[in-house]
């Protein structure tokens, strides 16, 4: 029985589908310890991922804990977020 | 302490396979390795298309590959089939292999009559070889003793999700009795970086990190090139990968969580046990021979999509990120650690599940990929040939 969406780390802001979601397909998700109910706005394809906040434009994505990328656009809660709404990061260069 | 079955070599390190290599020192020798190797059942074919031609310090960069691929403790013995006047003669890359402890012949194609005698002759040298590798028995070896590497190919986004993490446990598992694991594809590091370098064992080894990294992305951008046009590609991206760094941090768990102890180039026999991070390209066939060449006795190798890649010289043990492609691919996977979103794994036990197939083919199990005849063989170039 396979749980439809994985969140990968607490940090995350995205989770990732592990079958395809319906358009106003409701998920219920564990974040942080309490229940969360996500409710699809897009159709989300199999290993897609799926907002669970509201981002900004310019906001960063973060999956593993970590920040994947920043949104092109304002993604709502429950949208498709993909390569036409992200943007993947420059190189990071050593920190010194 | 935890032991595997495994053929002590004369170098004093243990192999997983007893395999007897026909090794073309050029391509312009393969035709003549080829047919010798058709014609001794038993022994293995390596194939490649270098050996001549090579510039400055791909020269050395092509003997550390070859070598370190025909002294692998998988392998018993080698023949070497050589041309003559090439950069990469049977005599060079033979002396090499001795120096290190490997059974070798060699044939030189231009000093016989024809590749009708060298053919000949190479039967006999190789008949000869697989004999006394037919002497060699498999007997209790510390599991310290072993390297694997762990490798990501034809990725999904469940990839970074069940089937790498859960190799981390395992590799984790090794790292704790002693042995060694080793992860390569520099450019699927670029992103995650950072999270690498904190893991770092010590100060140089940090540094190697972020140096090789950087040089990484500088030498794609000098080409006028941006790698992230490039990755993730377009498989990955319909499965729903979106960026470089989303695929990194997914492909950087396939290494495990302890902390790394070395750089090494590509080709490089690690000098300490633990996790070694090799410097090397992505491309799923060259960076098996880097980390082989290395001395990796096998290989994990995970994938979301299906590949079927194997290796000459080590056995590659397959693991499906998701069960659909297990039931599509059964012939080709060894485990499902999709296993784990089906409810019937959690990553530990799938992680343990990996290392205990690891002992068992370690000790002689087949593969898969075995199995199947893949061997497939492909070594990094550094420099344009002339």
């Amino acid at each position: 029985m396979t749980q439809p969406l994985i969140l990968v780390d607490q940090r995350d802001n995205v989770a990732t589908a592990l079958r395809p979601l319906a358009l106003g397909q409701s998920i219920q998700l564990e974040v942080g310890g309490k229940s969360e109910i996500v409710r699809a706005q897009q159709a989300i394809p199999f290993g897609h991922k799926i907002a669970l906040t509201r981002l900004e434009k310019g906001d960063a994505v973060f999956k593993y804990g970590e920040v994947i990328g920043f949104a092109t656009e304002d993604i709502e809660r429950g949208e498709h977020v993909h390569i036409h709404n992200v943007k993947g990061l420059e190189s990071r260069g050593c920190p010194e | 302490m935890t032991k595997f079955l495994g053929y002590r070599r004369s170098s004093g390190r243990f192999g997983v396979r007893n395999h007897v290599l026909v090794f073309p020192t050029v391509i312009c020798a393969a035709g003549v390795a080829e047919i010798i190797a058709r014609e001794v059942p038993g022994t293995v074919y390596v194939g490649h298309q270098h050996g001549c031609g090579h510039l400055g310090a791909e020269r050395e960069h092509m003997i550390r590959v070859m070598v370190g691929t025909c002294s692998n403790p998988n392998v018993a013995g080698v023949l070497l089939v050589g041309l003559g006047c090439e950069m990469l003669t049977a005599d060079l890359l033979g002396e090499k292999l001795r120096d290190v402890g490997q059974r070798v012949e060699t044939i030189t194609t231009q000093a016989m009559r024809g590749t009708a005698e060298a053919i000949a002759r190479g039967i006999e040298l190789a008949r000869d070889l697989l004999e006394e590798a037919g002497a060699a028995q498999r007997e209790p070896v510390a599991v310290s003793e072993l390297m694997v590497a762990a490798k990501c190919g034809a990725s999904d986004t469940l990839s970074g999700l069940t089937a790498n993490p859960a190799t981390g446990v395992a590799c984790d598992i090794l790292i704790g009795e002693g042995g060694s694991a080793v992860f390569t594809e520099t450019p699927e590091m670029l992103g995650a970086e950072h999270v690498l370098a904190e893991r770092a064992a010590d100060e140089e080894v940090r540094r190697r990190i972020w140096e090789i990294t950087s040089r990484t992305d500088e030498k794609i951008k000098a080409m006028g090139l941006d790698i992230r046009e490039a990755e993730p590609g377009p498989g990955n991206i319909e499965a729903g990968l979106t960026t470089l760094a989303e695929k990194s941090l997914g492909a950087i768990r396939k290494g495990g969580t302890t902390p790394i102890v070395e750089v090494v180039d590509y080709a490089q026999k690690p000098s300490r046990k633990g996790l070694v991070i090799m410097d090397g390209p992505a491309h799923d066939v060259v960076s098996v021979t880097g980390m082989v060449a290395a001395g990796a006795h096998l290989v994990v190798f995970t994938t979301g999509l299906g590949t079927p890649v194997g290796s000459p010289v080590a056995p590659v043990i397959k693991v499906s990120s998701n069960s659909g492609l297990y039931q599509r691919w059964e012939g080709n996977i060894d485990l499902n650690a999709g296993a784990i979103l089906d409810g019937e794994e959690t990553l530990n036990s799938m992680g343990r599940r990996i290392f205990e197939e690891v002992l068992r083919v370690a000790s002689g199990k087949t593969t898969k990929a075995e199995m199947l005849g893949h061997r497939e063989f492909a070594i990094h170039t550094i420099a344009p040939t002339v």
